[in-house]
């Protein structure tokens, strides 16, 4: 199998233009004869379902939500990149798409890249009609930050909010395609499965969350907006519900999986308390800006301060290891997510965390505060602040802050070529379900940008291309193939509930998610990653003899739903190992600890690795078919990432 | 800490519904109010009873989809989410009265889950401004004062639980409303489409079911995000100018 | 549905005529009170029956008061409209309320307050404004000119500790519905600024509290000069 990514001929600054020019386009007045279902109702899939309904499209809009507002893109804080050169600090589309490339470690396509930053500046604009209340300047103008690493501040932001105020801004114009008709909403529904009809995709198999009720969806596209997979460790910080269950199906229809192992662990988030502990918080990687990260300097230190002998602030200087401007003089505390994540794992590896469980870094704004006065930092990060010391009850403004990182995003995801279409003819993935623009990781404040960047500015000029491939036209859903997929997802449905075993669901996917944490997570070996698959399968075959679904299908049940998204992270799980276990190279968030360089930094392997793992399912019980892609790079050189 | 947990069942719409009284043990101070009902549920699950069924996803405050009625108030003793309130604000051995939010527009769908769909159809009335994707100006083309800015940002704000219409004793959606409204009504963008949006919002709002103001204040005081009242005013004077001055007869 | 009509069904035009009716009604209290307080000079009773007379024969008086009228009738009405589709709005109540925590008693308790207040309103009128104005009274002359002696009727009722005593508990519970209801009155209105709303606060509280405490030393101060 080859994959054809479809990158444009030419130069990288004008393959898009070239490509939008290139494209077949729908007529006008048949557009409202072509039907597309946009599944997630995310920045990816709000701002692409109201773009598409916006062009003539008739457009149906999935979510197990019971609102399109609710969409974990809601809970993104800390802002969206564009290469606005607002500021005049040396901005532009090149160094955005450059700093990118870098960032994701050299294995994203830079094709993809250079687009997603050549439209970023069209989203803020699109974003501020729409009524986005960004932050200001007294002049009125857009105020901007630096952000996770960056060296220029191209950060738009919505005080700690800017996740919410987009999504609401997506929702808004979605919300006016309801209400004109061109959008059929179903929350509370959640996709079963991908139709597909002669290869093509066709349609999408549902489930009423209230009803139970099975229903069939018949349309010209299928879009999958659905986000990411890191509910794969059971504790991240996505919401939820947060599920792969959408992209697995598809995958399983034949659509490829790429660079599943590629996670994102996010160093900023509040440590685990205990084992109730059913999700993890974020907090702004923005507190990076002015926070410091340090330990005790010394393992005994640590360790009077892990019994409550002594407090933080009774640490004098010298005894504090402020160990990521130590070791990366010019970047600090800003060093990308994967860099300032792992040292925090090695310095509580050395016996150094802080925290009862000895899994947390301190983030100290102490200097910050004898600096710029309670009141600035206040302005800055108040709400951060306050939601810190309403979770654990301690306040930052005398305590120093406790992190510990937490599984965040998903570089990985569903492999789509240039117009964002994965193999599957007809079938789209946008957003934090695709691969396409983070290579193995992502800037922060990116992911904003890549949905929105998918949904408003890419999707509706590629879809036409297919679509006018395509004859238009009503598409029924009486093709035996539903016929078929429906039956398929009612017997599934029936053997969950008639296992009748022992086990609660949750127990599978928190022993899942240890697994994964444990083999697939910061850091890999070859004979971890071997192990995790060992038990993972062990798992498999376990859950479908041992796990309880309570109640019945025709009702509201959390327990089924659940259930699903369990099963499908299961078999997730074990080809994110399979990735990790083929990829013999370090590189953004996979770090395999055979390969380092002498310093511990992740070692790349350029020559026998510099390619997209997509992986394809062939069956039941049998090993994945790793198809690669290679991936070329013509405009940037490939350098060790240095943030000394 | 130990407690007792009376809370509201119902097997679906049509359903009655009543309380169901739980003894619930082992539960720490640092665990959220939402990890306390995981641990209810896993025990019931265990036992092979239906667990309890409630609204919730992101759990950092911010999506808007839990809503517990929690001891006579919405989101419970504190002003948050109920996903942000931990079990430190409740004593060892207090008997705690879960019960959905209570509204005609509100139908209970399963014990604590209800329908909010009625303030979705509120912004499809009117909580948006007509443009679409691509052939806006820059956006710094646009200046907007700071303060005019933190303004519509303090609306814009609200996550949409709803805990406006649980606290308020006429179950009424002013504040939910207004908040979209003014900050609409606020931007430049917005000026456009100011008097349809507030009279098309209001009527949609009517129109759910919900009930009129009274002014009590109890939404500002249980908003999890502090949506002041002063935007009710603001609908008030943006409707009120709007029916007599906007050419829709 | 004219666009009128439409306006003054909706939620917010109901409480617009709630508005306007109340800050009109507001209004009819200082002038009444104004008129009123003369009832305590010590000229016995000729100031007010001087007063009372050319109120009676005043023309846009008697076009204020049949207004008067129609505004407590269009408070009362739309006071039970809303308070039914209040009422509508949550149809299954909650066990547990805590709401005192989150307002006051008497912003939640309007339609108890005006009930009591409309009450004490169709006694006070069957009491002085029917006998004034169909009753047999009692008259008096001044300078040669005849006048009803209404300061007599009015000395006559509150000498009834009951009537006094029912006055004053009447004149506490419109305290209270002012309290909530004149600031109230301006958010409806849509007036809420930063700079002018603790003004109005302030005021609105002052005023429920100095406006029926004169209404009520009145019977109280006559009651006293009667025994």
């Amino acid at each position: 199998m080859i994959l054809d990514s479809k990158i444009p001929e030419g130069p990288l600054a004008e393959k898009w233009t070239k490509h939008k020019f290139n494209v077949k386009l729908v007529n006008p007045a048949n557009k409202r004869k072509y039907d597309v279902i946009v599944v997630g109702t995310g920045l990816a899939g709000a701002s692409a379902a109201a773009s598409l309904a916006e062009l003539g499209y008739n457009v149906k809009a999935f979510c197990f939500q019971d609102s399109p507002r609710r969409a974990h893109s809601i809970a993104a804080q800390g802002g969206i990149n564009a290469a606005k050169n607002y500021q005049n600090d040396g901005d532009s589309v090149y160094r955005l798409f450059y700093d990118t490339v870098k960032g994701g470690d050299y294995r994203a396509r830079e094709a993809n890249v250079y687009r997603l930053a050549e439209v970023s500046v069209k989203i803020i604009d699109q974003c501020v009609a729409q009524g986005v209340p960004f932050a200001r300047e007294y002049g009125g103008l857009l105020a901007n930050r630096s952000f996770g690493g960056a060296q220029v501040s191209r950060t738009f932001y919505a005080r700690g909010q800017t996740g919410q105020q987009l999504l609401l801004g997506a929702y808004s114009a979605l919300s006016r395609q309801v209400a004109n008709g061109k959008v059929k909403l179903y929350p509370r529904t959640e996709m079963m499965d991908v139709v597909t009809i002669d290869g093509k995709a066709r349609g999408i198999i549902t489930r009423n969350l209230i009803t139970g009720a099975i229903e069939s969806h018949s349309a010209h596209a299928v879009l999958l907006c659905t986000g990411g997979y890191g509910n794969v460790f059971f504790l991240s910080t996505n919401a939820m519900g947060s599920n792969v269950t959408a992209a697995w199906r598809a995958h399983k229809k034949g659509a490829l999986m790429a660079n599943p192992c590629f996670t994102q662990i996010h160093p900023t988030c509040i440590p685990v308390s205990g084992d109730h502990q059913s999700k993890l918080t974020l907090m702004s990687e923005s507190l990076r800006n002015d926070g410091r990260v340090w330990v005790p300097a010394t393992q005994e230190t640590a360790e009077k301060l892990r019994k409550g002998q002594i407090k933080a602030n009774d640490i004098k200087e010298e005894d504090r290891d402020y160990f990521l401007e130590r070791k990366y003089p010019s970047f600090g505390n800003l060093v990308p997510r994967d860099v300032a994540s792992r040292n925090a794992k090695y310095v509580c590896d050395e016996g150094r965390g802080v925290n009862e469980t000895g899994e947390a870094v301190f983030l100290d704004f102490r200097d910050a505060i004898k600096r710029d006065g309670k009141d600035i930092i206040s302005a800055k990060y108040g709400n951060l602040f306050d939601m810190y010391q309403q979770i654990t009850g301690e306040n930052p403004y005398e305590m120093p802050m406790m992190i510990y990182p937490a599984v965040h995003y998903t570089m990985g995801g569903l492999w789509v070529d240039y117009n964002l279409m994965t193999n599957v003819p007809g079938l789209y993935a946008l957003g934090e379900a695709n691969f396409s623009d983070h290579g193995a990781n992502r800037l922060g404040a990116s992911a904003l940008m890549q949905g929105l960047a998918d949904g408003y500015f890419v999707i509706p000029y590629t879809i036409g291309d297919y679509l006018a491939q395509n004859p238009a036209g009503k598409i029924g859903t009486d093709h035996p193939e539903f016929q078929k997929a429906e039956k398929e997802i009612k017997d599934r449905i029936q053997k969950l509930l008639s296992i009748k075993g022992q086990k609660t669901i949750d127990h599978f996917h928190k022993r899942l998610g240890k697994i994964m944490w444990d083999y697939c997570g910061m850091a890999r070996t070859e004979e971890g990653l071997k192990k995790a698959k060992a038990m993972i399968k062990e798992l498999k075959a376990e859950f479908w003899s041992n796990v309880n679904v309570l109640g019945d299908n025709e009702e509201l049940n959390q327990s089924l739903e659940k259930a699903h998204r369990v099963a499908d992270f299961i078999e997730l799980g074990e080809l994110m190992v399979d990735d990790a276990l083929n990829r013999n190279e370090s590189c953004g968030g996979h770090f395999r600890e055979e390969y380092q360089t002498p310093e511990g930094e992740a070692l790349r392997d350029d020559e026998n690795f510099a390619y997209v793992a997509a992986w394809k399912y062939l069956g039941e019980g049998q090993e994945e078919e790793l198809v690669k892609e290679p991936l070329i790079f013509e405009n940037v050189k490939l350098t060790q990432r240095s943030y000394k | 800490m130990n407690l007792t947990l009376k809370i509201w069942r119902q097997k679906n719409n049509s359903d009655k519904g009543g309380f169901k009284d739980y003894k619930l043990g082992g539960i720490s101070k640092d665990m959220s109010f939402l990890e306390m009902l995981d641990v209810l549920n896993e025990e019931l699950s265990a036992k092979g009873e239906d667990p309890v069924h409630f609204d919730h996803d992101c759990r950092e405050g911010i999506c808007g989809m839990c809503s517990l009625y929690i001891n006579g108030k919405p989101h419970g003793p504190q002003q948050t989410t109920t996903c942000q309130l931990h079990m430190r604000s409740f004593s060892d051995g207090e008997t705690i009265t879960i019960e959905p939010w209570r509204a005609k527009a509100f139908p209970v769908l399963k014990d604590l889950v209800t329908d909010r769909s009625a303030f979705d159809r509120i912004i499809q009335a009117g909580g948006y401004v007509s443009v679409n994707t691509g052939g806006v100006p820059d956006a710094n083309e646009i200046p907007i004062p700071k303060t005019i800015a933190d303004m519509a940002m303090d609306a814009a704000q609200c996550i949409g639980c709803g805990a406006c219409v649980a606290a308020c004793k006429n179950a009424s959606a002013m504040l939910f409303t207004s908040a979209k409204v003014s900050q609409l009504a606020l931007l430049p963008q917005g000026q456009v489409e100011r008097k349809t949006r507030a009279e098309k919002m209001v009527a949609q709002m009517d129109a759910e079911g919900f009930g009129a103001c009274t002014n009590t204040g109890a939404c500002e005081a249980e908003c999890p995000k502090g949506i002041s009242i002063t935007n009710i005013a603001r609908m008030n004077r943006e409707y009120f100018s709007a029916v007599v001055s906007s050419q829709n007869v | 549905m004219s666009w009128v009509s439409k306006t003054l069904s909706s939620t917010l035009g109901r409480k617009l005529l709630m508005a306007l009716t109340g800050l009109f009604l507001i209004l009819f209290l200082v002038v009444h009170l104004i008129g009123n307080l003369q009832l305590l000079l010590p000229d016995n009773g000729e100031s007010f029956n001087l007063y009372a007379d050319s109120m009676a024969h005043n023309p846009l008086i008697r076009v204020v008061s049949i207004g008067n009228f129609a505004f407590i009738l269009l408070h009362v009405i739309y006071s039970i409209i809303l308070s039914k589709h209040n009422k509508n709005s949550r149809p299954v109540d909650y066990a547990v309320s805590k709401a005192s925590t989150s307002s006051t008693w008497s912003s939640r308790n309007m339609g108890i307050l005006g009930t009591v207040i409309l009450i004490f309103l169709l006694v006070h009128l069957k009491g002085f404004y029917y006998e004034i104005k169909f009753g047999e009274m009692p008259m008096v002359d001044y300078e040669g000119v005849t006048y009803k002696n209404v300061f007599a009727i009015v000395a006559a009722a509150y000498s009834n500790v009951l009537y006094v005593v029912f006055y004053v508990i009447a004149m506490g519970f419109l305290g209270f519905h002012l309290s909530h209801g004149f600031s109230s009155a301006f958010q409806t209105l849509g007036l809420n600024h930063v700079k002018y709303s603790p003004l109005i606060q302030k005021v609105g509280f002052g005023f429920a509290i100095v406006v029926p405490a004169l209404f009520a030393l009145i019977p109280i101060m006559m009651y006293i000069q009667s025994l």
